[in-house]
């Protein structure tokens, strides 16, 4: 998984992930401490995560590994939002 | 999944037999906040009946055989949504309608 910072959402009416009320996120990969890094991808939000949330995503075929994403075509997804990060015993982001 | 915007369609008689039928669209990823071609190209197949012009997102690796169209097909990018608008940070930075309206005659 990578830490992402979440920059916005994705409205697309045309799609054939055959999964009802998915909601798109556009996100940006992070360093611990938040700063956002190049790579901005979109990613399925199955925890409901706001604009500039610090989020933990999984992608590739790992990411079907959930109820709502088994057997469809997602390969990147929000799977949790980020309380605390510690780095060498140091706090670095603290919601 | 990648933003991209379609730039055109890729042509093949010549090929495996699996991808008969296949509609290849010929895409460039953009950067997401200025909407602006990144020159990063990419071949995918069309399971959602994309056009020219129009910015979508597509799926890659294994994923992207998990679609009724590329079921079984030997595709590593398969487009499953065209993008209606996007923001970022509250800021509409695309719309498909107001595009559409700028951009006809």
């Amino acid at each position: 998984m990578i830490l992402a910072r979440v920059l916005g959402t994705v409205i697309t009416s045309s799609r054939v992930d055959n999964i009802e009320g998915a909601v798109y996120k556009i996100i940006s990969p992070c360093t611990p401490g938040g700063s956002t890094l190049h790579g901005e991808m979109v990613a399925l939000d199955l925890v409901g995560s706001s604009p500039n949330e610090f989020v933990i995503v999984s992608q590739g075929s790992s990411c079907r590994q959930t109820d709502f994403t088994k057997d469809k075509p997602v390969d990147a997804v929000i799977m949790g939002i980020v309380d605390i990060v510690e780095e060498e015993d140091k706090v670095v982001f603290q919601k | 999944m990648v933003l991209a915007k379609v730039v055109g369609s890729v042509v093949s008689t010549i090929k495996e037999p699996r991808l008969e039928g296949i509609k290849f669209l010929l895409l460039e990823k953009i950067d997401v906040k200025t909407l602006k071609g990144k020159k990063d190209f990419v071949v995918a197949m069309d399971a959602v009946g994309a056009g020219e012009g129009e910015i979508v997102f597509f799926v890659g690796g294994s994923s992207s055989r998990q679609t009724d169209v590329t079921a079984g097909k030997p595709s590593d990018a398969t487009i499953i949504a065209i993008v209606d608008s996007f923001d970022i940070a509250g800021n509409t930075v695309y719309s498909k309608s107001s595009l559409v309206k700028g951009s006809s005659k």
